[in-house]
């Protein structure tokens, strides 16, 4: 018997569609989720079948390769922007091979960006952290794969220059749609140190600290809007 | 032989033909000026034959005695005489024969002139290095001179033979023309042949003919120079121009083709480890974690699993490392400025990518200029100081005419070497072979700067299938 308790235990299972041409990933990718509560209804393996799927099953989530057939570019992409245009409040995680910041931003730009994952598909191995991406996603968060948030802050821009290291990192974290108090304890410091960083970033960003909930989301786009040019 | 439509026939008329051997065809080719080019030309041979026989006598004299000898007394010959004749003959062509052929090839090309209206340059390399060591080596080893060479052997035998035909006709044609003059003179004959003459009247039919001689001899003389033209024009010149440019052409273009198949291949290698290796390490991977949901905690089992889990991660990084150096797959999905920005982010240091591109452009202009600025960057980081690169690419013209520039420069301390860096090197062939150029310039105290200008021409890759 395994002694870990079931990751399914206590969470609302969350129908999911699955798009993701290469079978062999697509056969494990579909045990994955079942394992963690995302029953699959139905996994495709081009972006058209995708849409079809999605308008047919209704699901909560979408979870897709970015390159599909026939093109093998960025079907996958495409198809997921315009669903989370055609369907309001469904949460999309696209997988891709390599970090490209113009696709976090497309993704992220769709609907609000809250609802919205975009990471390397190699992180699937990781399952106990993957499951737990999705999980985030479904609930309205935002997830970007570090990689791109480790690019980003590499990259000489200019908001970027007016971050302290600190503050970089908080962010950071905040692109990994971590909450204030989760960051707090990562970084181990007070959650109104964690605080008064969200709020030196934003106004660094130039975003009105408002009553906005997507305020923090707003500063990762930000970035991504200002790197990805 | 040349074929000229539109382009030939340089001097007047379209069609004009534009070597005696055509224009003798022409119905009023006495009425040219090409009889008396041709006489010009043999006058000229004459000149060229008398000072061949006496300066170059020590290069024909040992196959003239050879000749004889062989039809004299052929046992002398061949019992070694003959053979040491020849052995002189040998070693004297070899080594005085090219500057005697230099020289008559300089004079031949330009007399061909005469009668040929469209000369061939010569066919001779040009000599890049000084000293008369490198010309010497140059002009004795290419195939242009040891062709002159030959035609310092076989003119001889031409200029003889018009020499003969001329040196009858002419003559004739005169004594002819003097003979009614000669027979004016009581008890003077002129001979001709089976025939006497004797008397003015006898000769003035006879002298009547002789113009039809001169036609005679105005063709048969616009025949041999236009014969003797056609081998010196195989001897002594190069291809023609077009010809010259067409094969340059085809060769930049089988070049190209094979940068072209190069770069499928490159990108087939990638996809294939792209999609194979990779998603199948992938899916192990994830089985792995999976399996560990159902192991005790740091079990044995549970620990090699989790070792395996790891290792496959650090092999799939491995490969994502792999997979970009030999053709980055965001350049074949996203293009070229995307390319230059991932390529930014991997330098260890700041890069500013200015690429602000209209279109995509053909595959193998983004894959060169994608790998010219990697292999910058690389030098940039390995060999200077440089704590900001930029890198800049536009595109300028109009299509198909439009060119790809590509600079990247840093404020290293410059003084880089172009042939130091050998990556730098196999990229300005890779340039070229495309017609692009390739500049650096690094002088000591920088910056140093890197500018690659591409044509943008169609792709001559396969398309991806």
């Amino acid at each position: 018997m395994p002694d870990r308790p079931d990751p399914t235990d206590a969470v609302t299972a969350v129908p999911t569609v699955l798009a993701e041409d290469g079978v062999l990933l697509r056969e494990g990718l579909v045990a994955l989720l079942e394992r963690f509560g995302f029953p699959v209804a139905a996994a495709v393996g081009d972006a058209r079948t995708l849409t079809e799927a999605v308008a047919e099953h209704r699901p909560a989530l979408v979870v897709t390769d970015i390159r599909m057939p026939p093109d093998h570019t960025d079907e996958g992409l495409r198809a997921a922007a315009e669903l989370r245009r055609s369907h309001p409040g469904l949460a999309v995680v696209a997988l891709s091979q390599y970090v490209e910041l113009s696709y976090a931003s497309d993704l992220l730009d769709s609907g609000d960006g809250a609802g919205v994952g975009y990471l390397l598909k190699q992180r699937v191995g990781d399952v106990r952290e993957f499951a737990s991406v999705l999980r985030r996603v479904v609930e309205g968060g935002t997830f970007v794969d570090p990689e791109v948030v480790r690019q980003l802050l590499r990259r000489s821009s200019d908001p970027l220059e007016r971050l302290t290291e600190r503050e970089r990192e908080v962010l950071a974290l905040m692109a990994e749609g971590h909450s204030n108090g989760a960051i707090a304890r990562r970084l181990v410091v007070s959650d109104a140190a964690v605080g008064k960083h969200v709020g030196n970033i934003l106004a660094k960003l130039d975003l009105p600290p408002d009553d906005n909930i997507h305020r923090r989301v707003q500063a990762v786009l930000a970035y991504l809007r200002a790197s990805a040019d | 032989m040349n074929e000229h439509t539109d382009t030939g026939a340089p001097r007047g008329h379209p069609d004009a033909p534009d070597t005696v051997l055509r224009a003798m065809l022409r119905p009023r080719f006495l009425l040219t000026a090409w009889p008396w080019r041709a006489a010009a030309f043999t006058a000229g041979s004459m000149v060229v034959l008398g000072v061949l026989v006496s300066v170059a006598a020590p290069l024909y004299t040992p196959w003239v005695l050879s000749l004889g000898l062989v039809l004299s007394t052929p046992d002398t010959f061949f019992g070694g005489a003959g053979v040491a004749l020849v052995l002189v003959g040998l070693a004297l062509g070899a080594l005085f024969g090219p500057l005697v052929g230099l020289v008559l090839g300089t004079v031949d090309r330009w007399r061909l002139g005469l009668i040929d209206d469209d000369v061939p340059p010569s066919g001779h390399r040009p000599v890049t290095e000084p000293g008369p060591g490198a010309w010497l080596r140059v002009r004795y080893t290419e195939a242009a001179t040891w062709r002159e060479v030959a035609h310092v052997a076989l003119s001889p035998v031409v200029l003889g033979l018009t020499a003969f035909v001329l040196g009858s006709l002419i003559p004739l044609a005169l004594i002819l023309v003097a003979s009614p003059l000669l027979l004016t003179t009581p008890g003077e004959a002129v001979a001709l042949g089976p025939v006497t003459l004797t008397t003015p009247q006898e000769a003035l039919p006879y002298a009547l003919a002789a113009p039809v001689l001169l036609v005679i001899a105005l063709y048969a003389n616009a025949l041999l120079a236009g014969v003797h033209g056609l081998i010196t024009r195989a001897l002594v010149t190069g291809p023609p121009p077009e010809e010259l440019r067409a094969e340059l052409s085809e060769v930049t273009d089988s070049r190209a083709r094979l940068v072209g198949a190069f770069e499928y291949e490159r990108r087939r290698i990638e996809r294939d480890l792209h999609d194979g290796a990779q998603q199948k390490l992938v899916a192990i991977q994830m089985d792995l974690g999976l399996a560990r949901l159902d192991l005790q905690e740091d079990s044995g089992a549970d620990r090699r699993v989790a070792a395996a889990h790891a290792r496959t991660g650090e092999l799939i990084d491995d490969l994502r490392e792999l997979v970009r150096g030999i053709h980055p797959r965001v350049l074949v999905d996203r293009g070229l400025p995307a390319a230059l920005g991932e390529l930014a982010d991997h330098n260890p240091s700041p890069v500013t990518v200015d690429a602000d591109l209209p279109h995509r452009l053909p595959a193998h202009v983004e894959a060169t200029a994608y790998f010219v600025a990697a292999e910058a960057l690389t030098n940039a980081h390995k060999h200077t100081e440089a704590r900001n690169v930029t890198v800049h690419a536009r595109v300028d013209g109009l299509r198909p005419r439009q060119r790809l520039t590509l600079e990247v420069s840093d404020d290293g301390p410059g003084g880089a070497d172009a042939r130091r860096g050998s990556g730098l090197t196999g990229m300005s062939d890779r340039v070229a072979v495309m017609g692009g150029t390739m500049e650096l310039s690094s002088p000591p105290g920088g910056p140093t700067r890197v500018r690659v200008e591409l044509p943008c021409q169609t792709d001559p890759t396969p398309q991806t299938p």
